[in-house]
């Protein structure tokens, strides 16, 4: 049979055997935890709290402002140290919370059960996911409970779980499908019910047979979940992707998977949602993959949301000699970091720290119309069109050959023989896009 | 914690090993077997004569190109490509000529690697061809000694070459002119007159395997070439044996092999899109069948990708991908 997965793509070397077959492990809390306000895609928290409160782990320190928002909370008890501008992982400051840990505190949660999930209505369980502050743990950080209440005239009918993790390095969705598959199923039967759908599935790339595994054995017998494994391809954990893989449904350009009856949510999130009523914790703290060539002793851990990178990077043994580069997220799309007091936040999916090897810069040579970024790009752009329009900032007509289609899943700029930083280009493009719209408007 | 300096760079943050001037590195590699060959069968002359258009190219490109486009390696291939067409006697001054008019006429002018719409090779060669029209057309006989000089190759410029007792028409203008046949075994590994580097289709085939399995050529522009070659060759022997060139003839004479596996897939001047590779081989073959059978010129290789060349944004523009969730394909 012929593997489910979708047309064009390409095959970065995987390199998760650094951290694949490690078990989660918690690490200790750090002297102060940073919790910026912006820690999903929407507006940002409003902060409850003033320097100098003390907050126990799991109080509501910030916020929901809106619908397409998510509250933030205390992932370590201690002291509010202050509200300042931070760096942020993205790369700008941000407003955040800095909460002294209190060293001789045992951290206890107070915990804040959800009695009888099964008998509230969508809306309340969406409510209470909510309030849970519970985002995409993919790495977008969309507000999970949008997902869980979609339109009123969608007709959503399958529930499609990313556990496809196609990003090199990373193994955090991997760990969370082999050490906690009860758990995803847990999160899967929420995400069932308050949708109403009575079919998932959970997508898998086949370079992960173990979890694969796991999940079918621990499936629940009472509901229809099929875990299928994907071909392992990049990038196909990507939304649109996924979908096509496993209805064969196209999303239709600038619209959502909710548009073909699709809903996806990543094997993070659901498992998050989980603990939410199982424990009844919020989400404050994630599995980040510590991994690349550059770290010294690669890991899995489970971290306090807020932790500095700093402290992550000391925990695992520090820096090699060779260390050029940190990255948060995968290679591919991931955010680099240029200050280690950065914290970690809900969306921060693995800390990669690559080496000069990896890193070194490479020859640009004008491009030789060669065609591989066609043959690369999932969404069947012509990047080599797109990149010469954007050289000469001709933004508008980018438009026109559907710049807006490109995720920034840097397919072309891996193959590109001339080493020509497409996906960067676009990128800066749709910046600049965005700034004559604002100005016009 | 030790201080270390940390880079910053946008993503992908992993590279594909392959690099523009590894696969330029590569086309110049495989184009030596061939090379090889045709100075086996013409001696060192042929050697020299390809050494001068790269000299030529080279030279222009450093007169012309940014500081560092020398180590790219396609002036290189230009050069090699140039000399391979051109006549195993032909004077040396003409083929250097060739190699700056190849590189300034056929991509400078348009703005340097990538920019150029004609392969600049055949460009010299079209320009040699319609300056020294005997000259390109002088095919001295093969099967003397290796180190033996043929043709005119010291000629001063602007003099007229001595033009060689000794020549060999070659197997195109044998059935073209005469309606002789050629021994199929001599075509297929180069024994026969012809250009430097055309001749030996067998290892010709051989690097563009090579290449094609390496992924530096798109092995749909010469299986649609040489496909429809066959095709429409068979089609016309079919009607008249007698008047048109058998479909094996076809194939492995003249410079259909080289142009079809190193010429028309120079990937600076062909089709982007998949769909446009076989559109473009196909027009390719079909105009090297109607020159060979009707032209006045027994070759027609170089015309029919010159002209093919000039259909490749049209080609482009035309089989642009549909773009994933949208009805149709994007305008333009």
């Amino acid at each position: 049979m012929r593997r489910q997965g979708f047309r064009h793509g390409v095959h970065p070397p995987e390199r998760k055997e650094l951290t694949a077959g490690l078990a989660v492990r918690r690490m200790p809390f750090p002297a102060e935890v940073v919790l910026p306000l912006r820690q999903h895609a929407g507006k940002p928290a409003r902060p409850l709290v003033a320097r100098g409160d003390r907050v126990e782990r799991g109080d509501l320190i910030a916020a929901a402002d809106g619908w397409i928002s998510a509250p933030v909370h205390a992932s370590a008890a201690g002291t509010v140290a202050g509200i300042e501008w931070w760096p942020h992982p993205d790369g700008s400051m941000c407003e955040a919370i800095r909460i002294t840990v209190d060293r001789w505190s045992v951290q206890v949660p107070r915990p804040r059960l959800v009695p009888h999930w099964e008998d509230l209505a969508a809306s309340a369980v969406a409510q209470a996911v909510q309030d849970a502050g519970v985002v995409g743990m993919g790495g977008a950080a969309f507000p999970a409970h949008v997902k869980m209440a979609p339109p009123k005239d969608a007709m959503v009918d399958v529930l499609i779980i990313n556990g496809a993790e196609c990003e090199p390095y990373l193994t955090t969705d991997h760990r969370t499908m082999v050490e906690y598959p009860e758990r995803v199923h847990f999160g899967v039967r929420i995400m069932m019910h308050s949708l109403g759908v009575d079919r998932a599935v959970i997508g898998i790339e086949a370079n992960k047979p173990d979890a694969v595994e796991a999940l079918r054995r621990t499936a629940p017998p009472d509901l229809d979940v099929s875990i299928i494994a994907l071909e392992v391809k990049y990038p196909q954990g990507a939304e649109k992707m996924l979908v096509h893989a496993v209805t064969g449904r196209e999303v239709p350009s600038g619209r959502l998977p909710v548009h073909v009856g699709a809903i996806v949510q990543n094997v993070g999130t659901v498992a998050a949602m989980a603990e939410v009523f199982e424990t009844g914790l919020p989400l404050i703290e994630r599995i980040v993959t510590v991994t690349g060539r550059g770290i010294a002793r690669p890991a899995n851990l489970l971290v306090p949301v807020g932790t500095p990178l700093r402290d992550i990077i000391e925990f695992c043994g520090g820096l090699e000699a060779d260390a050029a580069e940190i990255v948060f997220g995968g290679p591919m799309m991931g955010l680099v970091q240029a200050d280690l007091r950065t914290p970690i936040t809900k969306g921060t999916t693995g800390i990669v720290v690559l080496t000069h090897e990896e890193t070194a810069p490479r020859v640009t040579y004008p491009c030789i119309q060669c065609g591989r970024c066609l043959d690369a790009c999932p969404v069947f752009l012509v990047p080599q069109q797109l990149g010469a329009l954007a050289q000469l900032g001709r933004y508008e007509e980018m438009e026109l050959y559907n710049l807006a289609d490109c995720m920034l899943c840097g397919s072309c700029s891996y193959v590109c023989p001339s080493n020509i930083p497409l996906s960067q280009m676009f990128a800066l493009s749709k910046a600049a896009l965005r700034r004559q719209k604002a100005r016009v408007a | 914690m030790r201080e270390t300096r940390l880079e910053i760079s946008a993503a992908p943050h992993l590279h594909a090993p392959d690099s523009t001037a590894r696969i330029m590195w590569t086309v110049v590699a495989c184009l030596l077997p061939p090379l090889g060959a045709g100075v086996w069968f013409f001696g060192v002359g042929a050697l020299l004569i390809v050494t001068a258009a790269v000299a030529g190219a080279l030279a222009t490109e450093r007169l012309t190109g940014p500081r560092s486009s020398l180590r790219d390696g396609s002036a290189v291939i230009t050069g090699i490509m140039l000399g391979m067409t051109l006549p195993p006697g032909f004077p040396l001054w003409m083929a250097f000529l060739g190699g700056v008019v190849a590189i300034g006429f056929g991509k400078a002018i348009f703005g340097g690697l990538g920019q150029n719409v004609f392969n600049p090779a055949l460009v010299g060669r079209a320009f040699l061809q319609a300056a020294f029209p005997v000259a390109i057309t002088t095919w001295p006989a093969n099967g003397a000694a290796p180190w033996t000089l043929r043709g005119d190759l010291f000629a001063l410029p602007l003099m007229s070459p001595q033009v060689d007792a000794v020549t060999a028409a070659t197997p195109l203008g044998l059935m073209k002119f005469e309606r002789a046949g050629t021994d199929l075994m001599a075509l297929l590994f180069g024994n026969t007159g012809g250009s430097i580097g055309e001749t030996s289709a067998f290892l010709i085939l051989i690097a563009g395997i090579y290449l094609a399995w390496r992924r530096y050529l798109d092995w749909r522009i010469p299986a649609s070439i040489l496909i429809t070659v066959a095709v429409l060759a068979g089609l016309f022997w079919s009607i008249d044996p007698q008047r048109y060139a058998s479909p094996l003839f076809m194939l492995f004479s003249g410079g259909l092999m080289f142009g079809a596996i190193f010429m028309a897939t120079d990937m600076v001047t062909s089709p982007v899109t998949r769909a446009g590779a076989w559109i473009f081989g196909a027009g390719i073959g079909a105009l090297v069948v109607l020159i060979r059978n009707w032209g006045g010129l027994p070759e027609g290789v170089m015309y029919a990708i010159l002209l093919m060349n000039a259909f490749v944004p049209f080609i482009n523009r035309a089989t642009r991908p549909r773009v994933f969730g949208t009805a149709r394909r994007s305008i333009a």
